[in-house]
């Protein structure tokens, strides 16, 4: 394991807060808006508002250790609770401020929280909901004082009130606190984060500083970021990216965390800050994208025209000239141009005129949409990585940026792939354990540090960048042993607007096919441009000419499946459109829009069967739950399509 | 409810209510022929969230629009901070510290929620003429006090996101919201609130319930609200009168009012001669 070397000063959240408002105290450390106005803390006063807290919660007795909870929206009051909760000795487990009461109550029961700090009255509400079940917690504070001032308050304070009272205390107990803050370094607990579970309960990963603070210098560094830099701290905080960019990050580098107003206006709060620095999830760019065209398509001739031409021009050289590559002068006039008509206010708008590095992660995103931030110049990139790891597994360097890989090795970092085809890592960031739990932590971990990830994946030899295929425990083999990966192939197939939902068969079978759900709102919005009439889903789905449009994305997809060796066994030779939506109601998507395999192969046996005799259709009837639990029949016959393949090579035999 | 001590009385949530406020004695109002108050007389105590409630035209709205200096009454009294009220246009009440919302949402629809809920500060604003035209000295001063409290109003009501959209573009529960907020900005002393969850679905209602609850115990305002859904009624307010035909057929707390024979059948529809 590499070790990094972190200088003394700044080995903890409190002495990096202490350095940074030493060198750079009259800077902003945070900012919220709040009454319309963006209010900011320096790192001098979030400094002193961190000790003050400190002294305060050591006063109603925290002790060196103890687990304290933070719940609640990205607010400057709450990160410098964790700062503060560091200092006092404590250890800060933020918490999804959207879990219910009783999410919460597992979670604070199983990490003894002593504390909890808490928004504002909808959170105190739930944590008062549950506290008797929860012998260890003591206090809750809250920093939103409205609706609460007629509760109870022999064990509920006023953050605003305990502050006052640390700063009393400064003179007599400062040293105490000092003490604290010197006895904590590399090797403690930092925080606690737990995994949203989708698989049983929730796990608490136990973070050290050596962890966080080494990961956050690695990454400062190779993306050189610096104090002059601005986030827009959105996501959760109890998400282990969040406390990498707005606490690691943001504390190593001494730049400013910018919290919105309200959950509601982060697209309002995005344009006025104009970070530099940016996060956010493939879904997001996707959906600013989709609304850009949709407003596109409102505009006048002429604008249109604009639009088409420059972006067409951007498509071409964009990424080419954000790479560094060289192109020609007459295509750098046009680019500039077309930045002064087109890219600029459209960024602008967009709240990313100011975007030096941004960053996309969490699943699969679109080549078109990731090359439409790309080729408007905003360095977009990849990376991969998950909460046991600090964050960062490994992650795209400027000017080798592509869409189907997830970037080198983050420094500091070592990957390896399994026999099975496992991706596993090791590095300074790597997790201490599962708090409670040593089962789990010698199932990931093992006694060299290596870390499974569960995803399957290879390393392109030219390149060295990973490349992520599916989750390791759907990958499965092809009757003839070659690799068949369902949700690569999927994933290409929903890049396609037109389609909504794809799955895949083909283990353990001699070639794949697949099943198709159309997108109602694309191919409906076709249908009536195009004058086609259609009297339900079910005959949209199996129109002449959707089929048609379907079997052409689908041997696309084949083209660009075969230019992959390894995965050309995964092209799809036959498919056919569903007659109805695959549903979460009916149990064949989970809650969160992911296909459940088994339950669709079940249900829909005939259909498989079907796509593999050879039959040119079939009837389907399928029971379907609808949303006020009655349920009911869909049928329809189900054409079965044919789609070109590329010949395929001799099998090699996966070789390392 | 008459063995009430003049100086309040405490609800069961623990809540002091203060003296009366507002009192109408021995109302009667008539348009023409028809009358729609009947000789009614009730209070309503300092921080109080009081309901009217009754069937389709028992004279609810008619009654609030009484309050509110809208309607003269031919007949009665209406007593507010203990003197008698003479004869005023409903600005001037304004000023005396009532405010209302309406039954069919009353706000300027191509303007923005801050702009509609600036027009609530409008009893604030005194600079004078030439001083609003230049924008200078005390215009400037109050523009920045009101914009100040109208945003506290903005984040109590958690409308930030909506700020600068035209109110005509938002969906009926949060103009409903935004139309509070302008009444909010008057800084009442009695709030009147003329069927605030018409027409919402149940989150819009536990909303706006939650809303009314605060408040009144944030802001310290007295409220008085009529409303058409039984089950809001009963849980938030205090005290309750049943209007049915003009006139009043009950008057208590909603345990009370809820056994009243009389209100039971006014609900339930008994045949009246």
């Amino acid at each position: 394991m590499t070790d990094v070397d972190v200088p003394a000063g700044r080995d903890s959240f409190p002495r990096l807060m202490a350095y940074n408002a030493d060198r750079i105290g009259d800077q902003p450390a945070f900012r919220v808006k709040e009454y319309g106005i963006w209010q900011s803390w320096t790192w001098a006063e979030a400094h002193k508002e961190m000790r003050h807290l400190a002294l305060g919660m050591m006063d109603l007795g925290l002790q060196p250790g103890e687990h304290v909870a933070i719940i609640g929206n990205n607010r400057p009051e709450l990160y410098i609770a964790m700062y503060a909760v560091s200092a006092a000795g404590g250890v800060p487990v933020p918490i999804y401020q959207d879990s219910v009461a009783e999410e919460m109550a597992y979670v604070l029961d199983h990490c003894s929280a002593r504390f909890a700090i808490c928004q504002d009255q909808e959170q105190v509400d739930k944590v008062l909901d549950v506290k008797e079940r929860l012998p260890n917690l003591t206090e809750i504070f809250y920093g939103d004082p409205r609706g609460l001032r007629k509760y109870d308050h022999t064990h509920l304070h006023d953050l605003k009130i305990v502050i006052e009272r640390g700063e009393e205390m400064e003179g007599g107990n400062g040293a105490d606190l000092d003490a604290r803050i010197a006895a904590r370094g590399l090797d403690e607990t930092c925080v606690m984060l737990y995994t949203s579970g989708t698989t049983g309960r929730p796990k608490g990963v136990v973070l050290s500083n050596r962890n966080i603070i080494s990961t956050a210098k690695n990454s400062s560094e190779f993306d050189s970021l610096r104090e002059s830099d601005n986030v827009l701290a959105y996501l959760p905080m109890a998400w282990v990216g969040d406390f990498i960019f707005s606490m690691g990050q943001a504390a190593w580098s001494g730049f400013c965390v910018n919290c919105p107003e309200s959950p509601d206006t982060m697209q309002m709060n995005l344009r006025e800050i104009g970070p530099t620095y940016f996060f956010a999830p493939p879904r997001f760019f996707e959906g600013l994208l989709t609304n850009v065209m949709i407003r596109m398509e409102d505009a006048g001739k002429f604008k249109q025209w604009l639009f088409h031409h420059f972006m067409a021009h951007a498509k071409r050289v964009g990424p080419a000239m954000l790479d560094g590559e060289s192109v020609s002068g007459g295509d750098k006039l046009k680019y500039a141009l077309g930045n002064l008509l087109v890219y600029g206010p459209l960024k602008n708008t967009l709240g990313m005129s100011r975007v030096r590095v941004g960053y996309t992660a969490g699943e699969a995103i679109g080549p078109e949409i990731f090359d439409f931030y790309r080729s408007l110049g905003i360095n977009l990139k990849q990376l991969y990585g998950q909460t046991e790891a600090s964050v960062f597994i490994t992650q795209q360097p400027d000017g080798q940026v592509r869409a189907d890989t997830v970037g080198v090795a983050s420094p500091g970092v070592e990957l390896k792939i399994a026999e099975s085809g496992e991706v596993y890592y090791r590095s300074s960031g790597t997790f201490v354990e599962y708090y409670k739990n040593p089962e789990s932590t010698a199932d990931t971990k093992d006694p060299e540090g290596w870390v499974a990830t569960g995803d399957a994946g290879f390393i392109e030899p030219d390149t060295g960048h990973l490349r992520i295929i599916d989750r390791a425990k759907d990958v499965g083999k092809m009757a003839d042993g070659s690799l068949f990966a369902p949700k690569y192939v999927e994933n290409k197939l929903k890049f396609f607007p037109n389609i909504l939902e794809a799955v895949v068969f083909g283990n353990g079978r001699d070639r794949c096919t697949a099943f198709l759900n159309i997108d109602l709102t694309a191919v409906g919005n076709w249908a009536e441009r195009n004058n086609i009439a259609y009297a339900s889903y079910q005959e949209l789905a199996q129109h002449p000419q959707v089929q048609s449009t379907l079997q052409a994305h689908v041997e696309e997809v084949n083209k660009s499946v075969a230019e992959d060796p390894m995965l050309a066994g995964c092209q799809i030779h036959r498919f056919l459109i569903l007659h109805k939506q695959l549903d979460a109601d009916d149990g064949e998507l989970t809650r969160t829009q992911k296909v459940r395999r088994r339950i669709i192969e079940e249900r829909y046996g005939d259909l498989i069967i079907a796509l593999y005799d050879g039959s040119e259709s079939v009837f389907a009837k399928t029971e379907v739950t609808y949303e006020d639990g009655r349920k009911g029949f869909v049928s329809a016959t189900l054409e079965i399509r044919d789609a070109a393949v590329v010949p395929v090579q001799t099998q090699q035999v996966a070789a390392e | 409810m008459n063995d009430m001590s003049p100086d309040g009385y405490t609800t069961p949530d623990g809540r002091q209510i203060g003296g009366v406020m507002m009192e109408v004695k021995n109302i009667t109002l008539r348009f023409g022929g028809v009358v729609a108050i009947k000789d009614i007389s009730f209070d309503i105590r300092e921080g109080e969230i009081r309901a009217i409630i009754g069937p389709n035209g028992a004279g609810k709205s008619s009654m609030l629009n009484v309050i509110n200096g809208f309607y003269h009454p031919q007949e009665g009294e209406v007593w507010f901070n203990g003197a008698k009220r003479k004869a005023m246009k409903p600005h001037a009440i304004a000023k005396q510290g009532i405010a209302r919302t309406f039954q069919n949402i009353a706000l300027f629809k191509g303007m923005s929620t801050l702009d509609n809920i600036m027009t609530g500060r409008f009893t604030k604003m005194n600079a004078g003429f030439w001083s609003q035209c230049l924008w200078k000295g005390k215009a400037e001063q109050e523009e920045i006090e009101n914009r100040e409290y109208v945003e506290k109003i903005i984040d109590f009501l958690e409308i930030q996101a909506i700020r600068k959209t035209p109110v005509g573009r938002l969906p009926y529960g949060l103009q409903k919201r935004v139309e509070l907020g302008r009444a909010l900005a008057a800084e009442p002393k009695l709030l009147l609130l003329d069927e605030p969850m018409a027409g919402m679905n149940v989150e819009e209602k536990e909303d706006m319930s939650r809303f009314i609850l605060d408040v009144n115990d944030e802001f310290g305002t007295t409220i008085a609200l009529i409303e058409h859904d039984m089950g809001v009624v009963m849980d938030i307010s205090d005290r309750v009168v049943v209007m049915d035909y003009g006139r009043k057929i009950g008057d208590g707390t909603p345990d009370v009012v809820r056994a009243d024979p009389a209100v039971i059948d006014a609900y339930l529809g008994v045949a009246h001669d």
